[in-house]
């Protein structure tokens, strides 16, 4: 046994997998003892915050000011204000004015700042320009000349005795806060969801109730295709012909569509993560089945068999010693990927919206959906189902490593 | 003098496990098979026949691996050739492989006549359909198979004629020389005597100019081959004209081993079938001297340290022991008094 | 060697029949066959001949389709667990391919123990267990001390094939059949196998059956010989009258098939 494990652990496909696993496996389990808030808390007001690090305006104010002189300063406030589409305006203009296209670069914002109040002329009149255009540009060369005004912005506050407005603060241009001085801040390393919910700790809650909900189908299908599979391969004759009549019915009906109906018609109040696997669980054990079966049928008549039972040993021990060791490693496999179909099945379902009820726990598949509900993929808000994807591929990808892997060591025909 | 067509100087082979350790499983073997002569290789499971026979074609692929030595087929030397051009210009011209399963090879999903086909398409680019079809036909008219069997898928033929078709197809470019690993020990008695028959014929008509043939069952060595070469764990340890290996061998193992015979002839049943203990050496770690030397009873101090070379007993006659012959022949004599 | 007491074991009209419909194969058809106490029959066949379908009629683990079985002058009754235990106490076998027979998830000595308990050993202190495992592999010139705590894969096909004597010695049952015991062995370890279970045989008073379709090997070992053809037993009698004075053509060719090496093997007759 021993000798077993170590040998799997020769295999590169299957260490490389397995550290993966490992890595998720423990991101989910010591992740909420540092970060314990509850995964479903809503946190913004309003949808899909970008990823970042949230700093509190009000408490910045309030936080010790200190002076920097950077040079840069200036230009990088503009820049960060000088949207894509302003830039090609400028350029627009500044051909028109004669500049050569080849001087003109619309990344280089203090080059185009300087070409821009050289030439800048309101009561200049470019040919083919419309009203509506010429307003435009006034508009952006205000804005830019305010950007570039050294004022200081002037904070005021209501007097509740007067009611009338007191300046109580300037914040200079040169003013920064120490962000360690300010009270709150929140970092959101991806962003919130449609709900406001911090993606990132709802993710690793999602990964682990969807690991929990593959861990449960895959041993439930596995026990039930392990037992009815050892049963018809072993006893064989009417047994078989039994069980087989049922699983030739399961594998005739797309399990999928099964497993539609039975979430539906279980309703969405009863639907919860236990449920679920359960029913994903009963509705996947066919191929397990099946496969066992054909293993025991070969092993049936091995001469190891033969001599356990001229031994006298029962049927339940020959069963248990003689053919359960001999397919345990394939039943491992088979498990892994029970597991992680289960875990797709989830998600599935969940996209179509028949996951488990949605105000308790969430899962990767309701993720998605809620993702695609609130169209975060029409809208490009890539991080409220891009990581999700991303966790699902890397936890499958990881499991059928694994998988391979182990096969490569059980299996003599693959042997190099 | 008839030319040698096969001669091969100590050749080493190994294989390399996938826990990267070295199986030495062909040690120094020297041979050489004149123009009309066949030679047969016998020994236990394990002892490397096999792997000399796959060594011998120079064409490897993991786990077997070259390691030393020098292979000389028809006068070309072949051992630093590139696995491609063995491949292309000596593989079915100069030396054809049937291996042990060879008729479990065929494609289930062609007819006969396709392999045909591709292997003289390989090597002679304008050949036409017809022309083939015709030519296979005389070959197998000249084997004595039924050229139906052209037209056949492989599954509609008994294991027998497959494995008889597939040595067709091996010979059909004329090769020099015909290696046959174990070519019958997967068909029943009757099926297996075909094959022989056919070999024999293939030898008789001069289709191919020599044979090495490759068993463990000693009886029908000795009814198809011209001389013997007993192998014991990688080393050759006698070899010499089939019926004085059969019926005087002087190596204790050949000895032990010629008798272990069963055939179902009078008097079978008045021979004591000889039995050598224990098991042969693990060629990962081959022992430093006579390997035959911890199951041999004549063993002595200094067999398990001197390494053991072939002594020439005349007449093509060799053997890997430290005994001279006159003192092997002694003790047998006084063993078989005693009985 | 045959004698006019009942024999101990005997089919009468035996017939296996696999499959139905089109695909209907009778394995074994309409056979007969005595075995009297203290003999070693062979039944020589070639591949789908049925000798392995009939064997394991004999042995119980298959039934058959129609016909009788007695054992010891009474009708054969294996229909409970209970009366299949008795019946094995009494007839054992030894199979074809060492490396399967055994179960590589268990040591040697759980394969030697069970024997034991089959025995009624089960209570015997650990000492004396030890000691009739020692005995055993003694027997066969295993030693017991370098095989405890093993597994079989650990050994040699020969080796192997010599626990299995070892554990019919265990087992004293009346008869053994032995599956082509020796066709997967090399033929160095091939005599000492045979030597050790004709000693055994000796030692226990065993009838052994040889199932084998090396016909010189049932020459050497047996008294009487079966040559079985599709699923009949087409010629039968002492090893001498039929290996030397075939009458069936069936047996005729398969002895002119078999390469020989003291006359000459006539390649014309194929």
């Amino acid at each position: 046994m021993k000798h077993i494990i170590q040998q799997v652990f020769h295999s590169g496909k299957f260490v490389f997998g397995f550290s993966i696993f490992a890595t998720i496996l423990l991101i989910v389990i010591f992740y909420p003892l540092f970060v314990p808030d509850p995964p479903l808390t809503i946190l913004g007001q309003g949808t899909f915050f970008p990823p970042g690090i949230y700093v509190s305006v009000y408490d910045s104010l309030s936080a010790t000011s200190y002076t920097l002189n950077l040079d840069e300063a200036a230009a990088k406030r503009i820049a960060s204000k000088l949207s894509q589409e302003d830039r090609q305006a400028v350029k627009e203009w500044l051909i028109a004015a004669g500049i050569p296209e080849a001087e003109i670069d619309p990344a280089n914002t203090e080059q185009l700042l300087d070409q821009w109040f050289a030439n800048y002329d309101s009561k200049k009149n470019v040919p083919g320009m419309t009203n509506a255009k010429r307003n435009y540009y006034i508009r952006l060369n205000n804005a830019l000349k305010g950007l570039l005004s050294p004022d200081a912005a002037t904070v005021s506050q209501t007097n509740p005795q007067t009611g009338e407005m007191e300046q109580i603060d300037t914040i200079n241009q040169t003013d920064y806060v120490n962000v360690s001085e300010v009270a709150n801040l929140r970092l959101l390393p991806l962003g919130t969801d449609n709900f406001g919910r911090d993606i990132l700790t709802e993710l690793i809650a999602a990964t682990r109730v969807s690991l929990q909900i593959g861990f449960v189908a895959g041993i439930i299908a596995t026990l039930i295709g392990l037992t009815l599979g050892l049963l018809a391969g072993y006893v064989g004759g009417v047994v078989d012909d039994a069980i087989m009549f049922v699983t030739n019915l399961f594998t005739v009906i797309p399990t999928f569509v099964l497993l539609i109906l039975i979430s539906f018609s279980i309703g969405q109040e009863q639907r919860g993560a236990f449920t679920i696997a359960v029913v994903i669980g009963l509705t996947s054990w066919v191929w397990t089945a099946r496969a066992v079966r054909s293993q025991v049928i070969s092993l049936r008549n091995r001469d190891h068999v033969n001599l356990s039972k001229l031994s006298g040993h029962s049927i339940v021990h020959i069963i248990l010693s003689d053919i359960l060791p001999y397919i345990a490693s394939y039943v491992i496999m088979a498990l892994i990927l029970q597991i992680s179909s289960g875990i797709l099945a989830e998600a599935g379902l969940s996209i179509l919206g028949l996951g488990p009820r949605t105000t308790e726990v969430p899962t990767l598949g309701l993720m998605i959906n809620w993702a695609m509900i609130y169209q975060a993929h029409i809208l490009g808000n890539w991080w409220a189902y891009m990581p999700v994807l991303v966790t699902i591929a890397l936890i499958t990808f990881s499991m059928n490593l694994m998988n391979t892997g182990m096969d490569q060591v059980f299996n003599p025909a693959l042997r190099d | 003098m008839a030319n040698t067509m096969l001669e091969v100087k100590e050749l080493s082979t190994k294989y390399i496990t996938r826990f990267r350790e070295d199986v030495y499983a062909v040690d120094r073997v020297s041979l050489a098979v004149k123009e009309g002569r066949s030679l047969g290789i016998a020994g236990e499971s394990g002892c490397g026949k096999s792997t000399l026979a796959l060594s011998l074609m120079g064409y490897y692929f993991p786990p077997l691996h070259y390691t030393s030595g020098e292979i000389i087929i028809n006068g070309k030397n072949i051992s630093g050739m590139k696995p491609d051009d063995v491949r292309k210009s000596i593989l079915g011209r100069e030396i054809a492989y049937i291996p042990q399963a060879a008729m479990n090879a065929l494609n289930p999903t062609r007819k006969i006549i396709h392999f045909i086909e591709d292997v003289i398409m390989e090597h002679e680019v304008y050949a036409t359909k017809k022309d083939i079809y015709e030519r296979a036909k005389k070959l197998f008219e000249t084997l004595g198979l039924p050229a139906e069997v052209l037209q056949k898928y492989p599954v509609e033929l008994s294991g027998g004629m497959k494995q008889r078709t597939v040595i067709a197809i091996s010979v059909l470019l004329l090769p020099k020389v015909l290696i046959a690993d174990e070519p019958s020990s997967a068909l029943d008695v009757t099926s297996q005597k075909m094959v022989i028959k056919m070999l024999r014929h293939l030898m008789e008509a001069g289709m191919i100019s020599s044979m090495i043939f490759i068993t463990h069952e000693l009886p029908l060595l000795y009814n198809v081959v011209d001389d013997i070469m007993v192998m014991y764990a990688g080393q050759i340890v006698e070899t010499g004209a089939s019926r004085e290996m059969v019926f005087d061998p002087i190596h204790p193992y050949s000895k032990g081993l010629m008798g272990s015979i069963i055939v179902p002839e009078q008097g079978l049943r008045d021979v004591k079938l000889t039995a050598i203990p224990g098991v042969p050496p693990n060629l990962k770690k081959p022992p430093a001297g006579c390997r035959f030397a911890e199951r041999c009873r004549f063993v002595r101090p200094e067999c398990l340290v001197t390494n053991v070379s072939l002594r020439q007993a005349g007449d093509g006659r060799a053997y890997r022991c430290i005994l001279p012959e006159a003192e092997l022949r002694e003790a047998y004599a006084r063993e078989e008094h005693k009985k | 060697m045959t004698t006019l007491t009942q024999p101990l074991l005997s089919a009468r009209g035996v017939t296996k029949v696999f499959g139905f419909g089109r695909q209907k194969n009778t394995a074994v058809d309409n056979v007969d066959l005595d075995l009297y106490e203290g003999e070693v029959i062979s039944i020589v066949g070639e591949s789908g001949s049925g000798k392995t379908t009939i064997s394991k009629i004999l042995l119980g683990l298959l039934t058959e389709t129609s016909g009788e079985i007695y054992f010891q002058g009474a009708k054969r009754d294996i229909r409970s667990h209970a009366k299949k235990q008795e019946y094995w106490k009494n007839i054992q076998a030894i199979f074809q391919d060492p490396f399967s027979s055994y179960n590589i998830f268990n040591k040697i000595d759980s394969v030697l123990l069970d024997c034991i308990n089959m025995r009624g050993g089960r209570s015997l202190p650990r000492e004396k267990k030890v000691e009739m495992m020692s005995e055993a592999c003694s027997f066969v010139n295993l030693k017991f001390e370098e095989l405890t705590n093993k597994y079989p894969f650990e050994l040699s096909g020969g080796q192997m094939q010599r626990l299995m004597i070892a554990r019919i010695f265990l087992l004293k049952p009346k008869i053994l059949l032995a599956d082509e015991p020796t066709s997967m062995i090399d033929a160095c370890s091939r005599a000492t196998i045979l030597d050790e279970l004709m000693h055994l045989r000796r030692e226990i008073g065993m009838t052994i059956i040889f199932i084998t379709h090396d016909i010189g090997l049932a020459y050497y070992v047996s008294d009487k010989v079966y040559i079985m053809e599709k699923g009949k037993f087409v010629e039968s009698g002492s090893a001498d009258s039929v290996i030397l004075h075939p009458k069936e053509p069936y047996t005729r060719r398969l002895l002119n098939d078999v390469p020989k090496i003291y006359e000459e093997w006539d390649l014309t007759t194929v």
